[in-house]
C-alpha cells in the first residue's frame, strides 16, 4: 500500500501547484493540511490527485480527510471561526457569543456565509478553558470573549 | 516571560542546556539510570514509568529510532502545553534531546495539536537558533557521532491522536485510529521504528532530572508518585490558570490556592476524568489516588452536573474515532438514558443499564477514550444522588 515516489512531484490543477518532496504516505496530511489552507477544502480532484501521487487508492484519502476535523470536503470561508465548546466555555457563556457571532454574521452556527467569507463553527476544547469562553480565529487563538469583541471582530474580518 | 513563574522541579531555575551538556558528560548509561532511579512516570495521564519507556527503547536493536513529543493536548480543560510550549519550549526541546541521546535516536517530532498552530513560527525559530548553537544537527556539541534533529508536524483537529498508537497512525498519513497493543512503541512505534513517545510536560522535567538528581527528584512528591505536576486550573474560581504542585497536594489546597469559593464538585482529569464531591476534597492529586494529566474544572453550588455530564459525552460522541463498537454504540446510549434522567424519566432499572453498559465499555473498548468516556457521568451518579430523581417505574 505504501508505495514510494522516489522523484518529487508537482500537482496542479492550473491554478494551485502542491509539490510534494519525498512523496511518501506520512506526506498526506501535511499535503492535505496545504490544500485545505489554499483552497479553502479538498475537492474530489485533488483527492485523486494525491492519491495517484503517492500511488493509494482514492478512497484511503477520502477517508483521512473525513476523519479529521480540520480537513473538509465541502468549501469553507476565507475565514473561520471556530467557538471552544468545552464545558468551561459553556460556564462562562458561550451560547451569548454564539449568538452574537450568529447576529452580526447573519448565519447559523456552522454555516459560511453567502459570499464565502467567514464560516462559523464550533469545536471541541483548544486549551484556553482559562480564558473562556475562547475561540479560535483564522488559527490564533483568542480568549475572554464579550459580545462587544465579538462585533470587533467580525468587522475585522468583514473588511 | 520565563521565569516570572514558581514551582518546584519544572518552574525552578535552570540554566539552559546545562542538562543536555550534563548528559554528554556523564553518558548514556547514566542519564537512563538517573532517569529510572528519579521514578517519573508520564505526565500525559497514563502514568507509564518514563525510565522504563526509555530502557525498552535504549535496547531494541535497529539503526532507526525516533523521538516524538506528543503535544497533542485535547482534554478538555488542560493548557499546561500551551504555557510550556509558549514560555518554556528550550526546555521541552532540551529533553527530546536527551532522550535521544539516552536512546540512540536521530529524528525527533514535536506532534503539534492543530490549534497550536500560532505557536509555529516561535517554535521554528527556537529550532533554528538551537541548531546554529549545535544544539541540533551533527556532532551536537562536539560529541562525535551524536546527531538528532527535530520538525514539527501539525495535527488537524483529532481529539484520539493523543493516544500515542493513534498519533503514530495520523503520523504516518492515516485515520488516527488506535492500534492494538502489544507491539508497543518502544519497538514498533513511527514506520515500524523503535519510538519513544513522551508528553510535552515529561520532556520538561527530564534536563532538571538529570542535572540536580534522582534524589533531588524524589524529595518531591509521594512515595508512589515523585516530582511534580503541572495542573491546568479553571471553571468557577478567581485565579485560574497552570500551576506546579508536588504530588500529594489535596483538593483542598488547590482550591485555597486558586481562590475557589463555594465550590460544589471538581472535575479532575477533565472529560475522562472523575467528578468529585466535597466529602473527597481531602484527596490528592497522586497516579495512587487523584491521577490526572493536569486538567481540574471547578463547578460552584449553581452549576448542574447532569449538563456537565451530558457536554462531557457530546465531546466523546463527537471524538470517538468510531473503530470499535463499545465506544461507537455505547456513548450514544449514555446520551439517550442521562436525557432520561434530566427529564425524570428514568427508572432505577436504566441507572442499573447505565452501569452495565459503563462496565463494558470501560473492559472491551479499545483505547483510554472509550475506557473512561463513562467515567465522569459514573462518578457524577455515584457521588452526587442529589443532582437527580428517578421516576417512579
Amino acid at each position: 500500500m505504501d508505495k514510494l515516489c522516489s522523484v518529487p512531484k508537482t500537482i496542479t490543477d492550473g491554478k494551485t501547484n502542491v509539490t510534494i518532496c519525498d512523496a511518501k504516505r506520512s506526506q498526506l496530511i501535511p499535503v492535505l493540511r496545504k490544500i485545505q489552507e489554499k483552497e479553502g477544502y479538498i475537492s474530489n480532484r485533488k483527492m485523486q490527485e494525491v492519491a495517484f501521487s503517492l500511488g493509494i487508492h482514492p478512497v484511503e484519502v477520502y477517508s483521512v480527510v473525513t476523519f479529521y476535523s480540520f480537513l473538509t470536503i465541502e468549501k469553507k470561508g476565507k475565514h473561520i471561526i471556530r467557538i471552544s465548546n468545552c464545558i468551561t466555555a459553556d460556564m462562562a457563556g458561550a451560547k451569548k457569543i454564539i449568538k452574537t457571532f450568529e447576529k452580526e454574521l447573519g448565519i447559523k452556527l456552522g454555516e459560511t456565509t453567502k459570499d464565502k467569507k467567514i464560516s462559523l463553527e464550533e469545536t471541541s476544547c483548544i486549551g484556553m478553558c482559562d480564558q473562556s469562553p475562547a475561540a479560535l480565529i483564522d488559527g490564533k487563538l483568542v480568549g475572554k470573549l464579550t459580545p462587544q469583541k465579538v462585533k470587533n471582530i467580525v468587522k475585522e474580518l468583514k473588511k | 516571560m520565563e521565569k516570572s513563574r514558581k514551582g518546584p522541579i519544572i518552574f525552578s531555575t535552570i540554566k539552559p542546556f546545562a542538562g543536555l551538556k550534563e548528559s554528554l558528560k556523564i553518558g548514556r548509561s547514566e542519564v537512563l539510570d538517573q532517569v529510572r532511579n528519579s521514578n517519573i512516570r508520564g505526565r500525559g495521564g497514563a502514568g507509564f514509568p518514563t525510565g522504563v519507556k526509555w530502557n525498552l527503547t535504549a535496547t531494541a536493536t535497529d539503526n532507526k529510532k525516533y523521538v516524538i513529543c506528543n503535544a497533542d493536548e485535547g482534554e478538555p480543560g488542560t493548557f499546561k502545553d500551551r504555557v510550556l510550549l509558549g514560555e518554556y519550549a528550550k526546555l521541552v526541546f532540551e529533553g527530546m534531546v536527551i532522550c535521544a541521546f539516552a536512546v540512540g535516536a536521530d529524528e525527533g517530532i514535536l506532534y503539534l495539536r492543530g490549534e497550536y498552530i500560532s505557536f509555529l513560527p516561535e517554535l521554528d525559530k527556537t529550532l533554528n537558533q538551537m541548531r546554529k548553537d549545535n544544539l541540533l544537527g551533527e556532532n551536537i556539541l562536539s560529541k562525535k557521532g551524536f546527531n538528532f534533529d527535530i520538525k514539527i508536524r501539525l495535527g488537524v483537529g483529532a481529539y484520539v491522536c493523543g493516544e500515542e498508537t493513534s498519533l503514530i497512525e495520523s503520523l504516518e498519513g492515516h485515520r488516527g485510529e488506535p492500534r492494538n497493543k502489544p507491539p508497543f512503541p518502544t519497538n514498533t512505534g513511527f514506520n515500524g521504528h523503535p519510538t519513544v513517545i513522551n508528553n510535552v510536560e515529561t520532556f520538561a522535567a527530564i534536563a532538571h532530572v538529570v542535572l540536580k538528581g534522582a534524589t533531588w527528584f524524589k524529595s518531591f512528591g509521594t512515595d508512589k508518585s515523585s516530582g511534580s505536576k503541572l495542573i491546568s486550573v479553571s471553571g468557577d474560581c478567581r485565579k485560574p490558570g497552570v500551576y506546579e504542585i508536588p504530588f500529594g497536594t489535596t483538593l483542598k489546597k488547590v482550591l485555597k490556592m486558586v481562590d475557589a469559593k463555594d465550590t460544589k464538585a471538581v472535575q479532575v482529569g477533565g472529560a475522562s476524568g472523575t467528578c468529585v464531591s466535597k466529602k473527597d476534597f481531602k484527596r490528592m492529586i497522586a497516579f495512587e489516588d487523584l491521577s490526572t494529566g493536569g486538567s481540574i474544572i471547578i463547578f460552584n453550588q449553581k452549576r448542574n452536573l447532569l449538563d456537565v455530564a451530558e457536554n462531557f459525552l457530546n465531546f466523546f460522541a463527537e471524538e470517538s474515532c468510531g473503530q470499535c463498537t463499545p465506544c461507537r454504540e455505547g456513548i450514544p446510549v449514555l446520551i439517550e438514558k442521562l436525557k432520561k434522567i434530566k427529564n425524570i424519566k428514568a427508572t432505577k432499572g436504566d441507572i442499573e443499564d447505565i452501569f452495565s453498559l459503563a462496565e463494558t465499555m470501560q473492559l472491551a473498548s479499545k483505547c483510554g477514550l472509550g475506557q473512561t468516556a463513562s467515567d465522569a457521568l459514573i462518578s457524577i451518579l455515584n457521588s452526587f444522588k442529589k443532582e437527580y430523581t428517578l421516576a417512579k417505574s
